[in-house]
């Protein structure tokens, strides 16, 4: 019922591709990530809550539907549904059904709760397709409370140290679950303006977030003193993060939890927080599908398929895509659009 | 451990020498003297002995965690250490007992000659007992391969303030012999003079490459031009009729040398020479690599010794008569060092000990020449000493400096990658180059340093998306990028395919402009390597 063409995964029946990574007629979308969500398909069909991300990336004039949870569409015969996959706000699993059989497009996801996005819900399937950017028994993530607790009380720090705190997370998705959990009786909060814009849409879409203002022209440097602020991947090394001296720098993402990633990073600190499933969430999710067919997409999908077929005793096969998931070297990774921003203090 | 755990995670997470100066200072106060001294010796590189093989571990590790010997492997290629594997696969300890740091090190080594399951037990108790961060510290201490991050420059000073002792009295006392189980930090610091151990060198000076513009340096006449041998730097050291000769490294090498061993009736007592050990045979300077293989021999065959017999190129003398003349003026110590080696080789003609001849010139243009022309010497270029420089501690810039010859260099074709260690965990940069043998191409180089990180990078994702094969942890990839590869020097070598082997190769840059035919030969190679012996 789904095959994997050069286009991406592709359902021929309901003549729908999901996540393709070319123009194609119709295309679902998991999530609004730039490597799920590619820009010039005739067609787009979503969460709703991912649409005006959708258009604010790929254009106001693109031509996208936007549905809810556990709503489902029929396209020749092909029941398709959406359920949530926990991985940002507005993601979404791909539910298809043709006569019987059913088949799971998980895109990126994660079991673990971030407060800003519905949890995912596992939904059982024949064929279940999982990405595995964390797929080995290294990658076992700390409880997340554990890990706003310690940014906080690092902020907290800095600040007595006399340095301003900067946080490299994803603009969507990563930087409003950080910015949610942010004591603000530390201090001020400031974001860069790829993380506002996005802010802002999450505000339209969602619900309000602590007070954050945008670092522009108009900001003194006085002001920001002791205070955090949460930039894009692409901002580091550039001129705007040296004007924002004296500094700590922290990344939050998965791959913190090897030293080797976090010494060539070059930050301060590395927070172990990540949008994906570690090992054992993995593990947990396709379990819990209860599907006889795992297909593997990107991370170390050889080693996880491996491990899928010996241990649960279940077909696995890899499939090559181009996802890229998250990124162990974030820095020279494609700035999405938005965010690029030279706007000066 | 809390308190060494603490000072790693300090030293960890800064990336400024005054911190870590710090955080060591702070350690060295409120540890045990036994802490202390343990703490030194692992950062000073007198590593203990391992006594668990790495097999072991892997074995014991994935028996523990119920995972097959596999995947351990592989998460092993991912993560690039395998201290750092383990730590990451363990579960988090039900409850944690805090240990000594010299407790720990000493029934480490009691494990030797110990029966597996008692090694077994010994590991596996400890991994359920500390957290992740003392975890992460134990087993890289029973892997062999702890290290901090932190030059033995760093330890110096850190020691020098805790104990308020000059650094190169610091230095100088923690150079040499001692041993960390029988000699106390404090004991080894409060030591009145250098003759409680009669075999401690002194701390080396070592020159920074040339990085001034020549005239900067002033007139060519306040200077001493020597030729730059590639050999072990070494100090011979003659006191109470006995022979001890060191090398850079500050490992203990006299067994390795036996051609020095008569010096100890030739030389007189409270004699301290620097110099440079080179494989010499009748006038004809050998090439490095004969040195190598030699030293490295368990037994030393008559043969071995007739094939490769070194001399000793002397260029300083730092204690005479049992005296520290360090602080003298370089002219005064080459003056005496001459004198004596002169007296010596009238009364032994074969004395294996030369004075490292200077190179005259009358301008500095003489002297880029000179440089220049270095390979047709066998050497890799000039050393520049200011006439009236003294014997300085470690590397220090302004009186001494190394200026070599540009690398010689080729081009070769990305064949294999292989993931890095340390820092680059994870991503493939352990690259092997190849060249045209007609129209098959032939590995001769492995190649890990000379990137940036943003080439790195980009050379990864390349990598990983034009994969061809992989054999365990190895890539095959396709034949497309070109690097020029820069090295000292090239040998004759059966054991390669090539049959060539290249000293110090590194990656001088990528050559994004050059296409994989239009790489270079193995004849290139072979041509080099005639031209060169």
């Amino acid at each position: 019922m789904v095959s994997f063409d050069d286009n991406g995964i592709y359902c021929a029946q309901a003549d729908v591709y999901i996540d393709p990574w070319r123009p194609v007629n119709k295309a679902i979308i998991t999530h609004a990530h730039s490597d799920h969500a590619r820009w010039g398909m005739g067609s787009y069909l979503a969460h709703r809550d991912s649409v005006p991300v959708l258009r604010y990336r790929l254009g106001q004039d693109i031509n996208v539907q936007g549905i809810n949870y556990g709503e489902s569409i029929d396209i020749n015969g092909v029941r398709i549904s959406l359920h949530p996959a926990g991985h940002i706000w507005g993601s979404a699993q791909i539910r298809l059904e043709y006569k019987g059989e059913i088949w799971v497009v998980s895109g990126d996801y994660k079991l673990q709760q971030d407060g800003i996005s519905k949890p995912f819900e596992p939904i059982q399937c024949h064929s279940f397709i999982t990405e595995s950017t964390f797929g080995l028994p290294t990658y076992n993530f700390p409880d997340p409370l554990t890990v706003h607790d310690d940014i906080n009380s690092w902020w907290r720090q800095n600040k007595e140290d006399g340095k301003n705190t900067i946080i490299i997370a994803y603009a969507l998705g990563k930087a409003q679950r950080i910015l949610k959990h942010l004591d603000t009786s530390i201090g001020n909060i400031f974001t860069h303006g790829a993380v506002d814009n996005i802010n802002k849409l999450y505000e339209q879409t969602i619900g309000p977030l602590p007070p954050a203002r945008r670092i522009d022209a108009t900001i003194d440097k006085k002001e920001i003193e002791g205070s955090v602020i949460i930039a894009p991947p692409s901002a580091m090394s550039t001129p705007w993060l040296r004007k924002l001296n004296p500094y700590k720098l922290g990344i939050c993402s998965g791959w913190m939890q090897l030293r080797g990633a976090r010494r060539r990073r070059g930050a301060d600190r590395g927070f172990i927080l990540s949008d994906h499933c570690d090992w054992e969430q993995l593990n947990t999710a396709i379990k819990e599908t209860g599907a006889s067919n795992i297909y593997v997409t990107h991370g170390y999908k050889s080693i996880y398929a491996k491990w899928v077929q010996d241990e649960f005793g279940v077909n696995a096969t890899e499939v090559e895509t181009l996802y890229t998931g998250e990124q162990v070297d974030d820095a020279t990774d494609n700035p999405e659009k938005g965010d690029v921003s030279n706007e000066g203090l | 451990m809390k308190d060494f755990s603490r000072l790693f995670t300090e030293i960890d997470q800064t990336t400024s020498t005054n911190d870590k100066i710090d955080a060591l200072a702070r350690y060295f106060e409120i540890a045990a003297p036994e802490d202390a001294t343990w703490c030194v010796a692992l950062l000073t590189g007198k590593r203990p002995k391992r006594t668990i093989r790495s097999g072991e571990l892997r074995d014991w590790c994935s028996q523990l965690i119920n995972i097959p010997v596999w995947l351990m492997e592989e998460s092993y290629h991912v993560v690039g250490d395998l201290a750092e594997t383990i730590t990451l696969l363990l579960p988090e300890p039900e409850e944690t007992t805090e240990y000594r740091l010299s407790n720990i090190i000493t029934d480490l080594m009691a494990l030797q000659d110990k029966a597996e399951d008692v090694r077994h037990a010994f590991i596996v108790n400890m991994w359920m007992q500390l957290d992740k961060q003392e975890l992460f510290i134990f087993n890289k201490l029973i892997t062999g391969n702890f290290r901090m991050g932190v030059s033995d420059k760093i330890v110096m000073k850190a020691l020098a303030k805790a104990f308020a002792i000059d650094e190169n009295i610091v230095a100088h006392r923690l150079s040499g012999n001692w041993d960390p189980l029988t000699t106390r930090l404090d004991q080894l610091l409060g030591a009145a003079d250098t003759t409680d151990d009669i075999s401690r060198p002194y701390p080396f000076y070592l020159a920074y490459p040339l990085e001034t513009e020549l005239q900067e340096l002033g007139a060519v006449e306040d200077w001493y031009i020597e030729r730059k041998y590639d050999g072990i730097r070494g100090q011979i050291i003659i006191r109470d009729s006995q022979l001890f000769v060191w090398s850079r490294g500050e490992d203990l090498m006299t067994e390795k040398f036996p051609e020095f061993h008569a010096l100890v009736n030739m030389l007189p007592n409270g004699t301290v020479i620097d110099g440079e050990i080179i494989p010499l045979k009748d006038e004809q300077l050998l090439p490095f690599h004969l040195m190598q293989t030699r030293i490295g021999r368990k037994n030393l065959t008559k043969k071995a010794l007739q094939d490769a017999p070194l001399v000793m190129i002397c260029y300083d003398l730092v204690e005479y008569k049992g005296e520290d003349i360090r602080e003298k003026p370089l002219t005064e110590r080459r003056l005496l060092l001459t004198e004596m080696l002169s007296q010596l080789q009238e009364k032994f003609p074969t004395v294996p000990l030369q004075i490292s001849p200077l190179v005259i010139c009358e301008n500095w243009e003489e002297a880029a020449a000179e440089r220049l022309n270095a390979r047709d010497h066998g050497c890799e270029g000039l050393m520049l000493k200011r006439k009236d420089s003294v014997y300085k501690t470690g590397r220090k810039r302004g009186d001494w400096w190394k200026w070599k010859v540009d690398p010689l260099s080729i081009d070769g074709v990305l064949i294999y990658a292989q993931r890095g260690h340390g820092r680059r965990a994870n991503l493939y940069t352990d690259f092997t180059f190849a060249v045209w043998n007609g129209d098959e191409l032939v590995p001769f180089a492995k190649a890990y340093s000379g990137l940036t990180d943003k080439e790195l990078v980009e050379v990864d994702n390349w990598i990983k998306k034009n994969t061809l094969d992989k054999f365990g942890p190895v890539r095959s990839v396709t034949p497309e990028l070109v690097f020029e590869i820069g090295f000292e020097g090239i040998n004759p070598s059966p054991r390669h395919k090539s049959g060539i082997a290249l000293r110090f190769p590194r990656i001088l840059r990528w050559r994004k402009d050059k296409s994989a035919d239009q790489a270079n030969t193995r004849q290139d190679l072979q041509d080099m390597l005639k031209a060169q012996h």
